[in-house]
């Protein structure tokens, strides 16, 4: 009934290692699913029709430099028939490379799906603006006025990668927009100093965020109640003093100064590039900082591993002596500040007052980036940028006029949102404590 | 030469509101020991040592090392006083690799707050190489086996200079071999100077490993023993009254074959066969065991068979009928008693009563419901008649099912199960978490329920109970039958089918200490089907 007799194994410390190991591997690799071959060729199939077969046979004009750069390049000038036919041609390759993989149980690679996105995109420009009443556009306007739009999604998004990264769900970050939008043009406007003003925007995206910490963290109240919750509060209460305080002497409260666009000699002149990375805001030039910072900061600092740790599993970092609670308040917190950074982007960039909603739900797109970009900051930005960039695209295009009804168009960013979230990239796993509070015992 | 500290623990009182976990507990680590905590599950060894981790406050009581008392107000200062603990419930952030992990809480940094993990990475193989755990520093964590996730914690623990390392029921997740292991571990680290406070409930393990027990019962310390003790001897003093281990059971005497399962096969979302090709049968009067270590596929062969899966194929006939595709309720209609692996979320409904959870499959049928209303008094009538007759410690028979213990609790769920005509009696884990005394009793009327000729079914990964119970074992790997053997089969050979490994081949690849390649080659047949 003993086996106090173990089998002596001389030589070979670890003898049954190899079985447990294949196996493992076994289990943790993920069966490959039709799912991406079958979407791809879908979209393949779509681009060949639309884009290909039925592109008007007239050529589209892409600007690439604007007026103000040093150098200027010619425009693009395609065939939208021909151009369209060779992408979607192009694309159906993809997709049967994506099938032909499949068939090797093998997964579509990250670059294949990426790559997809973009031919695809450049297809359907080509089509809308072949088929538009003034076939031209400025590429180099498009994707400047995209990285525009993106800024505020850009710093929700990452006030998410940092709330979800502890573990705590952030649905607020609409109301921390909205409440740092708010704060800013109210305090630039009665200091008259737009620094003042982006700092107190930090400051109420992080009070919004601390309200979301304590009920979520201390009381324990469903995460993504007291996320609507706040996000209705806030509306509220932004709404109401606008029209009670705000309007009523606009010069007093509400005409913000702006934050000047920050033009770096040489640099922003280069086309596209330009006034993309060098012809912006301040909080245009934050939002690269934070990006990169938090990126550095979650994945090669101890802070890091930390946060990542309390929301993975929260009782493994509290075993390690981390004070996992006060880890994710204070994230929270500096997610709020974040958001709130964000917020001000509309009052002090964009426009120069608050009106009411002026976030107009992209903290609800923030968190779809958040999920599409992977919790990851850099995936965050990316996917805040290709939001961005549609919520442009339907403004431009139904300027120029286009075939498409201009309401299908204002679709455009919800359509790539829906898409996107339901995981056209692959499957994204958030970090497995997000949503679940943490009771100690 | 390391420094080797003593432990001490004197009148450690723990209270969780009315509960008294701990009461006035006092234990003596010497250094250099291996000192066992044994006691029932319920006992208060796990609360004892996260008092000592820091993870609980004493109520009463103090923690004296070297003679010097010492207050931990977290895990971080008992870390720093070189006390390490292995969880049951393994500590490790699954995505992290092992370095990751490892550094967490400690981290070598360089400046401004950057990882330095080649520090890390260095520590790892130094420990790895010292006690040839053969672990490596980059491999995710969710990709390991358990056997080896638990060196990563012992790892974790020497990383940080432990030089009391407390294991908290370490053999729970692993096989007999990786038992074996372990212990050779465990007297390795002694040798290296390093106390270990190893908590168990099982006497094997104990008597094998240990230089003084101390044994804990109801929050107390009941006694030291020797680990010369018989297992006898330890049993009671952990039980309280004299207990007997062996169930005493007449031979089986199977009759015809009623239970037939035919290449039955469930996928999991993922698209994993985490069931595969599954064929078997059971006579009745006859107790077959399902052994494996959790996560082999138990749970869902259960759940296939109840009708509680998707996505299965292949078939499951009991009498001639055929039980795949229909409804559960229709399953249990045909005669199937069962008994859920976890009966806190599928045994029983904790805030119902005793006597409604007695009813809970039978409460819309006569006598207990007359068209759409329930006679409250035959349920209590019932409900008097089940409790007697299995013994259920409860203050009433209205009290809530879930401020019952566990043994108790489980009794309430096998009552229910066999208080019906069955046809099959499938019993999932059915004394875990459960009270040596009850243990007995509930074996008994598994064995009573062959005996009056219902084929049996038990799931267990303790191998002693499936020693105990089976007339024939069948050993799960991966979703698929190992073999099936005849009760008797030794502990070694079982433990080698639990690593998914075929007794016949075992058998020819036994000498000259070729089951490296053996085993290699076995796991990529499996693999490959």
């Amino acid at each position: 009934m003993s086996t106090t007799v173990s089998s002596p194994r001389p030589g070979n410390p670890r003898p049954d290692n190899s079985a447990p190991d294949t196996g493992a591997a076994a289990v943790t690799a993920k069966p490959v699913t039709w799912k991406t071959p079958v979407l791809l060729a879908a979209f393949g199939l779509i681009a060949l029709v639309f884009f290909g077969l039925l592109a008007p046979n007239k050529t589209a004009s892409f600007g690439i430099s604007t007026g103000e750069d040093f150098f200027q390049l010619p425009a693009l000038d395609i065939n939208a028939f021909a151009g369209g036919t060779v992408l979607s041609v192009l694309l159906l390759g993809l997709a049967a490379y994506a099938v032909f993989l499949k068939t090797k149980d093998r997964p579509a690679p990250g670059w294949l799906t990426v790559t997809f996105i973009v031919l695809f995109v450049a297809a359907f420009l080509l089509w809308v603006v072949g088929g538009a009443r003034t076939p031209s556009i400025s590429l180099a306007g498009l994707i400047a006025g995209s990285v525009t739009l993106a800024v505020p999604l850009v710093f929700g998004s990452l006030s998410g990668v940092l709330c979800e990264r502890v573990g705590v769900v952030n649905i607020a970050i609409e109301g921390q927009l909205l409440g740092g939008a708010f704060t800013a043009a109210i305090v630039a406007t009665m200091t008259q100093n737009p620094f003042i003003g982006l700092a107190a925007a930090a400051v109420a995206g992080a009070m919004v965020s601390m309200v979301l910490a304590l009920f979520s963290i201390k009381y324990l109240v469903n995460q993504i109640i007291v996320g609507v919750v706040l996000n209705v509060l806030v509306s509220g209460v932004t709404g109401f003093l606008f029209s009670t305080v705000m309007q009523e002497d606009k010069a007093r409260f509400n005409s913000p100064p702006g934050l000047d666009i920050i033009e770096i000699p040489v640099l922003s002149d280069v086309p596209i590039i330009g006034p993309i990375l060098f012809r912006q805001s301040l909080v245009g030039y934050l939002m690269y900082i934070a990006v990169l910072v938090v990126w550095v900061g979650l994945f090669k600092t101890r802070w890091g591993l930390r946060v990542r740790a309390v929301g993975e599993h929260p009782q493994a970092a509290d075993t390690l002596g981390i004070n996992v609670n006060a880890t994710r308040f204070w994230n929270v917190t500096l997610g709020g500040a974040v958001a709130g950074i964000g917020g001000s982007f509309f009052t002090l960039v964009a426009i120069d007052s608050f009106t009411k909603e002026i976030s107009g739900g992209r903290g609800f797109i923030a968190l779809a980036a958040l999920i599409f970009g992977r919790w990851n900051p850099i995936g965050a930005f990316f996917a805040a940028l290709l939001f961005g960039f549609a919520d442009n695209l339907q403004s431009i295009v139904t300027i120029i006029g286009t075939p498409v009804p201009s309401q299908f168009m204002a679709m455009l960013p919800y359509l790539v949102t829906v898409l996107a979230v339901a995981g056209l990239v692959g499957k994204s796993r958030g970090p497995a404590a997000s949503g679940i509070p943490y009771v100690k015992g | 030469m390391v420094r080797v500290l003593k432990l001490e623990l004197r009148g450690i009182t723990k209270r969780f509101g009315t509960l008294l976990a701990n009461d006035h507990i006092d234990v003596v680590v010497e250094s250099g020991q291996i000192h066992c905590l044994l006691g029932e599950n319920g006992a208060g060894k796990s609360t004892l040592m996260n008092v000592l981790y820091g993870l609980y406050e004493p109520t009463e009581g103090d923690i004296l090392i070297d003679g010097k008392a010492v207050s931990f107000r977290g895990p971080g200062d008992a870390m720093a006083a070189g006390i390490g603990m292995v969880h049951q419930h393994f500590m490790l952030v699954p995505v992290f690799t092992v370095a990751e992990n490892v550094a967490l809480g400690a981290e070598p940094t360089k400046a401004a707050g950057f990882l330095n993990l080649d520090e890390t990475r260095r520590r790892i193989r130094e420990i790895s190489d010292q006690y040839g755990f053969d672990v490596d520093p980059d491999a995710m964590v969710e990709d390991l086996p358990v056997g080896v996730q638990q060196r990563v914690e012992i790892i974790k623990a020497l990383v940080r200079n432990a030089k009391v390392l407390i294991l908290d029921e370490p053999t729970a997740v692993l096989t007999p071999q990786e038992t074996d292991e372990l212990l050779d571990i465990m007297r390795q680290l002694k040798a290296g100077g390093t106390s270990i406070v190893f908590i168990s409930h099982k006497l094997r393990e104990v008597k094998e490993v240990s230089d003084t027990i101390t044994v804990i019962r109801r929050g107390k310390v009941v006694g030291s023993a020797e680990p010369t003790a018989s297992t006898t001897e330890l049993a009671s003093m952990m039980v309280g009254r004299a207990v007997s281990l062996n169930l005493d059971k007449a031979p089986a005497t199977p009759q015809e074959k009623t239970f037939e399962v035919r290449d039955l096969t469930v996928i999991a979302p993922n698209g994993q066969h985490v069931v595969d090709g599954l064929s078997f049968d059971i006579a009745r009067g006859e107790i077959l065991a399902i052994a494996g270590v959790q996560g082999n596929g138990q749970t869902e062969l259960t759940e296939a068979i109840l009708g509680l899966q998707e996505r299965v194929s292949g078939s499951v006939t009991l009498d001639g009928k055929e039980l795949l595709g229909r409804s559960v309720k229709d399953v249990l209609k045909a005669g199937v008693g069962f008994v859920p692996e976890d009966r806190k979320v599928d045994g029983l409904v904790g805030t119902f009563s005793v006597a409604e959870n007695l009813v809970l499959d039978l409460y819309d049928k006569p006598p207990y419901a007359k068209g759409i209303s329930m006679s409250p008094a035959k349920i209590l009538e019932n409900a008097k008649a089940r409790i007697d007759e299995f013994d259920v410690r409860t203050p009433s028979a209205a009290a809530a099912a879930g401020t019952l213990s566990g043994g108790n609790q489980q009794k309430v769920v096998m009552a229910r199960e066999l208080s019906r005509p069955l046809r099959l009696f499938i019993a999932s884990q059915p004394t875990r978490g459960v009270d040596v005394g009850s243990i007995e009793f509930l074996h008994r009327r598994i064995v009573a329920e062959r005996d009056q000729g219902t084929p049996v079914m038990i799931i267990s990964t303790e191998l002693d109970e499936v020693m105990e119970l089976a007339d024939r074992i069948a050993v799960l790997y991966k979703g698929k039958l190992v073999g099936i053997v005849p009760a008797g089969t030794s502990r070694d050979v079982l433990g080698l089918m639990m690593a998914g490994i075929h007794p016949d081949e075992h058998a020819h690849s036994q000498p000259a200490g070729s089951r490296p390649a053996a085993t290699s080659d076995h796991a990529e047949g499996v693999d490959h089907d």
